[in-house]
Parts: C-alpha cells; sequence; structure tokens
C-alpha cells in the first residue's frame, strides 16, 4: 500500500510548527473570537434574556455557550478554506512539480493536505474548548469523565469530516488558480453565505423560508448541530428556542457531512488530474 | 521487460517529429533526436526555444500532443508512471521549499518514491557527501547559498538512482566558479553512469560538459554534434580581417585552396578556412598585398561554441557570463 499521503502529510505539519506566526495566529485566533465578541454579544444576549421565563425541567444555556460550538465550526471553516493556499504557493514556487512529476499517486497530495488540516482544526477545537469553559460556557456539563471523553471524540469526528470536505475544496481551487489574489477572493465570497447562513451565532427558525432551507443543509449547520449535541445535549433551550437533537438527526446530520466530503473529495480528485504544472 | 529492449536501439531517450503547442503558439516544431546511454546530452539555445517545453514532455508534466518520445524505454503517454520512476530531475528555478533541512528535503524525496526506509537513510548519507553537504545535513535550505542549493537538487534529482538526470539550466544565476564546481559534480555523477541531459543557454556549459549538443531555436533542432564537429562545420580556423576593400578582398580570397567559405561583415569579412591558420593567415596576407588591399585589422582564432551558434542561429545569446565575445559577432548584423 502507496502511504504517500503521510509524507505530505509530515511537510505540511513541519511547515505549521515551524512557520511561527502562522501557528500561534491559528491558535489564537479563535481564543480571540471567544474572548471579545463571545463574551460581548453574550452579556447583552443574556442580558435580553433574563426576563424570558424558562420551562421547569429544561436545561436552558447562556448565549457563550451556544456561540462557542459556533466558533468552534467557525474556526474550522475559515482554517479548511484556506488550508489548500499552500497548494497554490507550492504551485507558484514551483515545489508542486517535485510532487507531480513523482510517481506518486496525485490524490495523495489531497489526502495528506485534508489530513494535515483536519489534525489543525482538532488542535484550534481543542483550545476553543478548553478556553470556551475557562471563559465560562458551560459545556459538558454534569457529564463523568467517561462520558466527556467520547463526548471529545465526537465532536472532533465531526470537526474532523466537516474539515476534510472543505479542505478538499479549497485544495481543489487552488490548484486550479493562477494567484493567491484570486483564491482570497473566492474564499471570502465562499465564507460569508456559509457561516451567516448557518446556525452559529443564532438561530436559524426564524430565517426566511429559502434562507432557513439552505441554512437547515448548509454543512456548517450539520457541524454545529453535532458540536452542540455532544458538547450541551439533546435538549435545551438557548435564546429562547428549544433545540430537541434525536439520535435519528444527528446521525443524519453526520452522514450528510460524510456525503460534502465524499463529493468535494471526487472535486478536488478531477482538479488535480486536470492540473497542468510545469 | 519490452522497455528495456528497445533501449539498445533507440537510445535512452529517443524523440521523433514531437510537437508542442500552447493555444497557437507552438513551441516545440517537430524535432527528433536520441540520446545515448552513458552520455551528457545538452540543449543549447536562447531563452523561450523550446527547451523546457521539450523537457517538461520527457519527464511528464506535459502531455504529449504530437510525435513520439521515449525515456528509458517507458513511452511518456502509456508508461507515464514507469519513465517517472526511472529519471531525476532538477528543475530551472530553486524549487526546495525553505523551511526544510537539507535532511528533510532528501528524505521527503526519498519517501515521494516510495523507497525503503534503510535504502534511502544510506542513499542520504551517500549523497551528502557526493555533494559536499554534509555540515549542512540540518540547517534549513533559506541558509543555504546559491551553489549548495544547486547541489542539494542535483543530490535530490539522483536520490533514487535514476537511469537519466535531467538538468534544467542548472547554473543558472551561479557565479563563474560556482558553475565550474556545479560541471564537476555533473561530471562526476555522470562518470558513476547515469546518462544526463541538460538545456542551458551557456556556451561553454554546453561545450565544456556534454559530449553531444542539440542547437535548438524556435522550436527546430539545428544542428546536433560533439562540440568538435560542430565547430568544424565552420572550418579549422577563423580568420577576421578589415581591409580597404572588403568586397575585392573577399573575391581575392575566395580562390584560395584552403579557404572554406567567407562572410561579409559591416566592416570586415570573416574567412572560415580549413587548414591551420598560421600557416594560411601569411597567404592571405600576401595575396591581399597582390592585389593592392591594405589589411587594417586581422584576428585569427579557433571557432568557439558562440561562433557556432552565431553561425547556425545567426544571432547570439546575450546574458554569456564568461566576457568572452565571438568575432562572429563584432559586426552587428553580420548575417
Amino acid at each position: 500500500m502507496n502511504l504517500g499521503f503521510l509524507n505530505i502529510y509530515w511537510r505540511d505539519m513541519i511547515r505549521f510548527v515551524r512557520f511561527r506566526t502562522m501557528l500561534f495566529s491559528s491558535l489564537l485566533q479563535p481564543a480571540l473570537w471567544l474572548a471579545f465578541f463571545g463574551i460581548a454579544m453574550s452579556s447583552s444576549f443574556d442580558q435580553l434574556m433574563a426576563g424570558v421565563p424558562v420551562p421547569p425541567g429544561v436545561h436552558a444555556v447562556g448565549y457563550l455557550t451556544f456561540m462557542a460550538a459556533g466558533i468552534i465550526a467557525m474556526t474550522t471553516l475559515f482554517t479548511s478554506l484556506f488550508g489548500g493556499m499552500i497548494i497554490l504557493f507550492d504551485k507558484n514556487w514551483g515545489l508542486m512539480r517535485e510532487i507531480l512529476a513523482s510517481p506518486m499517486p496525485r490524490d495523495h497530495v489531497i489526502i495528506g493536505i485534508g489530513l494535515s488540516g483536519m489534525t489543525k482544526s482538532f488542535i484550534q477545537s481543542l483550545i476553543i474548548m478548553v478556553f470556551g469553559i475557562a471563559i465560562g460556557a458551560s459545556f459538558f456539563v454534569g457529564y463523568d469523565p467517561a462520558r466527556i471523553v467520547l463526548a471529545v471524540l465526537g465532536i472532533l469526528l465531526f470537526v474532523g469530516v466537516f474539515s476534510l470536505g472543505f479542505l478538499f475544496l479549497s485544495a481543489g481551487i487552488a490548484i486550479s488558480m493562477e494567484t493567491p489574489e484570486g483564491m482570497q477572493g473566492i474564499m471570502t465570497l465562499l465564507t460569508m453565505p456559509i457561516f451567516f447562513a448557518s446556525n452559529a451565532l443564532y438561530p436559524i427558525d426564524a430565517f426566511p423560508e429559502v434562507l432557513r432551507v439552505i441554512s437547515t443543509y448548509n454543512p456548517m449547520t450539520l457541524l454545529i448541530n453535532g458540536i452542540r449535541y455532544f458538547a450541551i445535549g439533546p435538549d435545551f433551550i438557548a435564546m429562547g428556542v428549544s433545540y430537541t437533537y434525536s439520535v435519528t438527526a444527528i446521525c443524519l446530520s453526520f452522514a450528510g457531512l460524510l456525503l460534502f466530503a465524499v463529493i468535494m473529495y471526487l472535486f478536488a480528485r478531477w482538479r488535480f488530474e486536470k492540473a497542468v504544472v510545469t | 521487460m519490452a522497455g528495456t529492449q528497445t533501449t539498445e536501439d533507440q537510445g535512452i531517450i529517443f524523440v521523433k517529429n514531437l510537437e508542442h503547442a500552447y493555444g497557437d503558439a507552438k513551441a516545440v516544431e517537430g524535432i527528433s533526436f536520441t540520446v545515448k546511454k552513458g552520455e551528457i546530452f545538452s540543449f543549447l539555445g536562447p531563452n523561450g526555444a523550446g527547451k523546457s517545453t521539450a523537457i517538461n514532455v520527457l519527464i511528464t508534466l506535459l502531455a504529449l500532443q504530437k510525435g513520439e518520445a521515449k525515456v528509458a524505454g517507458f513511452d511518456v503517454t502509456r508508461e507515464a508512471q514507469q519513465v517517472r520512476e526511472s529519471i531525476g530531475i532538477v528543475f530551472q528555478e530553486i524549487t526546495l521549499d525553505r523551511d526544510m533541512t537539507v535532511w528533510e528535503i532528501l528524505e521527503f524525496h526519498g519517501k515521494l518514491y516510495s523507497m525503503p526506509h534503510a535504502e534511502r537513510r544510506a542513499r542520504i548519507e551517500e549523497l551528502l557527501t557526493l555533494v559536499q553537504l554534509e555540515g549542512k545535513r540540518d540547517v534549513r535550505t533559506k541558509h543555504l547559498s546559491g551553489g549548495m542549493k544547486r547541489r542539494l537538487e542535483i543530490a535530490r534529482g539522483l536520490m533514487t538512482r535514476p537511469k537519466v538526470l535531467f538538468l534544467d539550466e542548472p547554473t543558472i544565476g551561479l557565479d563563474p566558479q560556482t558553475r565550474m564546481r556545479m560541471w564537476d559534480y555533473i561530471k562526476n555523477v555522470n562518470k558513476t553512469g547515469t546518462t544526463i541531459f541538460l538545456t542551458t543557454h551557456y556556451m561553454d556549459e554546453a561545450d565544456q560538459l556534454s559530449d553531444r549538443i542539440s542547437i535548438i531555436d524556435h522550436g527546430k533542432i539545428i544542428i546536433t554534434g560533439t562540440s568538435w564537429e560542430l565547430k568544424n562545420t565552420l572550418g579549422q580556423d577563423l580568420v577576421y580581417l578589415e581591409t580597404s576593400n572588403n568586397i575585392l578582398a573577399a573575391e581575392a580570397l575566395r580562390g584560395l585552396l584552403s579557404v572554406k567559405d567567407i562572410t561579409q561583415k559591416s566592416k570586415g569579412v570573416l574567412v572560415m578556412i580549413n587548414d591551420d591558420g598560421t600557416k594560411v593567415l601569411p597567404v592571405i596576407m600576401e595575396t591581399l598585398r597582390n592585389a593592392g588591399i591594405t589589411i587594417a585589422t586581422v584576428n585569427l582564432k579557433k571557432p568557439s561554441m558562440d561562433d557556432v551558434f552565431l553561425h547556425y542561429t545567426g544571432k547570439e545569446i546575450r546574458d554569456e557570463p564568461t566576457g568572452k565575445t565571438s568575432i562572429l559577432s563584432l559586426r552587428p548584423g553580420g548575417n
């Protein structure tokens, strides 16, 4: 079995660790989102929600807890969408030619970059969870240690598949692009709708019909469903909206993410087979 | 293997009627050549002559459009995978990851070609010694000098013990001293049995390094031969004269037995001679004196690769770093 993708993975992790500014900014950025946006928004939202009565016996969570799950998803989205950029740099600096002229199958580049991007997302997600809990997000409340471990693994499973999907998309775009500016443009264009047409920062129930449907099937929403299910629980109220996740619903969300990742992989493979790099 | 059998007859690289175009722009227009096993073969031509395009087709980075090309006995289209496994490449630009160390660059490359662990590690040590980078093992490539980077790239190209090593402009941008040392490295590599295909726009590089040279211009091969053969096509010696009447001088000299050809230049005449110039020169001067023509300047020299190149392409390559000028090029618009 050809394990060429591990080689690509190894190289990309070396770069991640050695490129200090990238390393620290990528680790600090999600914490800053939580610290500033999270605390600012939660203090005003929680004030607004203070008057809304919570039915007895229902688990109500504050805004910080609600949006911390969204921040994990957002960070994963950004990191993964820009994760393919390295391929564009490799291409423009001539480094990609060494790889493409080698006997290693081209899809190993996609898989290797996917796995290293996924690793970065895992690290970031863990940082957000720890930091989020430290500043007051009520994740894993009342869980015993074994259940916490399972919940964290569940979250990472969702984060992993989601990040692979967007890394594949990003890699497929990167190998087809000529300039980082063009890539940046496309990425910005993509991030906006994916991020805002989701339940990351607010409930989508009150959205206009079309937007609500889009948001429901948005991979971002599917990911956040999973994170909230594992981190908060299957049944809770946030911002006056009641959330109930059945096991079936969570499995469907996960299946949706898997389907998304597979389609994106096929897209990336097609782009890599077409790619001419000289 | 079917591949190895044909290698004997067709050489280690076999190219027939290769054509390549980018849209409407033709980069390579039907070239054919054969590289023999164990030789150093050069493509000599100006930038934009089609050298890199041809090399990119041979190393399978560009799909073959028209014609036939085999490397190490394998067809570049149908057996691209085997071609890739048989070759090493040093690209024109530096293609080293700045943040990886010398050792990591070689390790990564070995893994890329699925070399077994033990063989890979042993080969790295061998090559670090060959290119004298043992002391730089854990240095990131951004801290290496230009010459060291090139040496590392050559080591990388040799990692998998390729049958053919492709060198695309191997000494571009290096200082003259480093270039000479690079040539020594390349010759040493060749001595160990690796066939070398190199492209260059440096006359001296093609001249001193290669067993055979193809002069390529506008996507076509103009002439192929050993350095000696190519120079001999211009005669044994060249005499350049500036006289009181260049047209009459040319006519007077045309009858001489040892004169191969005469070219009019804007201020003088260039005489190609088939004999030892030191013996012919007095005869030339005598002939001209008898014809009543006064000589203002005379210059005798062996034809250089520059002369050959200028003769066949009608132009010289400007950024030649050696400072030598060709006597053919003294007169602009000479052809």
